[in-house]
């Protein structure tokens, strides 16, 4: 219990007197995990729709793919990517490596299939409800997916939310193709490691709290933001 | 430019020193990738690195060899040291030599954890396990064998109350010991240098090389040498500034 409220007491000081390094990387987890979160949004939203009201031969193996590639280890994803990157892979020519494009690189593959399944299921289920009104409009595809995406925005935000989640919290993929260089590539997650291989629990629990206290407040602004518990829909 | 050290250089806490005055003296910003000896190696045979700073002499010279890095220039040293349980079960204190010492955990079977992450702490350490005619694949699961840095092969060896072996720098500047002591030290066999190895331009054309030839220069220096012996943990000295001008 000692070790835990150090931990508290060390986010607390951290927080408080507003450590530069803190800041620094606390605004480099939120960049790269966000950029990561847009990217794979702009992906993974029509991909997930077009799944659901799309009829293709191979439909159920792509979905069952991507269902399964949600459990995709992050670790593997940062080796593969790493491997691609390195100056003696296929595009070390564009010198990503141990930068924090990599890192965004790494999190969008990541996060992509956990958005695009629940994007999935969700637009599914309203597809079922709305199939004869939007045919019968003589709506085009393009149409019905904008309707279906912004009538289902509340599930999606939460498909969001868990890519979110999954990016800020990931330290294998990160660590790997980042590399974890101080004042470049660190973030939350991979100081953490390093403050635990050194043994300074309290400091890499604190950083821990600082990073749940991240994911809440992004959380809330996010719903804040899309009005949500509000109006009469709640 | 980019140096890939060891867990035990940057554990040491020496790397927090001695960045800032390079920056100072030569304008160079070095981005530090803390691997494994072994990893470091692999780093720069890829050329995602501009050199690597590690404690492998063996590995260093096939590195060498192989004509990934242009030359070997040793900087300085500090020694491994072996940690154990305040209690000693094993008696190594009273070992002789490390021979002894590790003959004598291997007799009492006590856990004993390793890094096995092909570091060059976990090269060091099979290397010694071989001179005292031992083979660690056939001992008892008394030997965890972990592939992890020096810190969390630490804190593993503070949990399991187990014997390890460190580097003397690492271990002064780690911070959850709980029941684990020095127990053995001195033995020559446990020397630990290291040596700067820039990457050959010829073989990555891109890697900063005029960058690694300062920073080798500056590391060779009586700056970095003052710096280095200076640098102490709890009045101990860490590392011993000795390369060649």
């Amino acid at each position: 219990m000692n070790d835990i409220w150090a931990g508290l007491e060390a986010a607390f000081w951290l927080i408080v007197t507003l450590n530069t390094d803190l800041l620094e990387i606390t605004l480099r987890s939120l960049q790269v995990s966000l950029t990561a979160l847009v990217i794979a949004s702009l992906i993974a939203l029509p991909l997930g729709t077009w799944l659901a009201i799309r009829r293709f031969r191979y439909r159920r193996a792509t979905i069952a793919g991507l269902n399964a590639l949600m459990g995709l280890p992050p670790v593997v994803v940062g080796l593969i990517v790493y491997l691609l990157l390195s100056r003696s892979g296929p595009l070390g020519v564009l010198g990503l490596l141990f930068t924090p494009t990599a890192m965004i690189i790494a999190q969008v593959i990541i996060i992509t299939p956990l958005i695009a399944s629940i994007t999935h299921q969700a637009i599914r289920e309203l597809w079922a409800d709305y199939h004869d009104l939007l045919i019968s409009l003589n709506t085009t595809k393009k149409q019905r997916i904008m309707t279906l995406i912004w009538d289902a925005r509340r599930t999606l935000l939460t498909a969001s939310l868990a890519g979110f989640g999954r990016a800020i919290g990931e330290v294998g993929a990160i660590m790997i193709v980042g590399g974890n260089i101080d004042h470049a590539t660190r973030v939350l997650t991979t100081a953490i490691a390093l403050e635990t291989s050194k043994g300074d629990f309290a400091l890499a629990l604190g950083l821990g709290f600082v990073l749940i206290a991240l994911a809440l407040a992004v959380n809330f602004t996010i719903h804040a933001l899309s009005r949500t518990e509000r109006d009469s829909t709640w | 430019m980019r140096l890939a050290v060891t867990t035990s250089f940057h554990n040491s806490g020496l790397s927090d020193l001695l960045l800032p005055a390079i920056r100072a003296d030569l304008g160079l910003h070095v981005q530090l990738l803390v691997v494994g000896t072994g990893q470091a190696l692999r780093l720069g045979r890829a050329g995602d690195v501009d050199a690597v700073l590690v404690h492998s002499k063996t590995a260093e010279d096939a590195f060498v060899s192989a004509g990934f890095a242009s030359h070997r220039r040793p900087i300085m040293y500090n020694d491994f040291v072996l940690i154990g349980p305040a209690s000693d079960p094993a008696a190594i204190r009273q070992a002789s030599d490390v021979k002894e010492a590790l003959r004598r955990i291997a007799d009492a079977k006590v856990r004993f954890v390793s890094r096995g992450d092909d570091s060059g702490t976990d090269k060091t350490e099979r290397r010694l396990w071989a001179a005292a005619a031992l083979q660690p694949e056939t001992f008892d699961p008394w030997y965890k064998s972990l592939g992890m840095g020096m810190g969390a092969s630490l804190n593993t060896a503070a949990g399991l109350n187990a014997y390890i072996l460190a580097d003397r720098a690492s271990w002064l500047n780690f911070g959850n010991k709980r029941t684990l002591v020095l127990l053995f030290s001195g033995d020559p066999a446990l020397f630990n240098q290291y040596a700067f190895l820039p990457i050959n331009p010829s073989r990555h054309p891109h890697v900063k090389w005029a960058a690694a030839a300062a920073l080798e220069k500056w590391l060779a220096g009586a700056t970095a040498k003052a710096l280095i012996n200076d640098y102490k943990i709890a009045g101990q000295q860490l590392f011993i500034h000795n390369a060649q001008h």
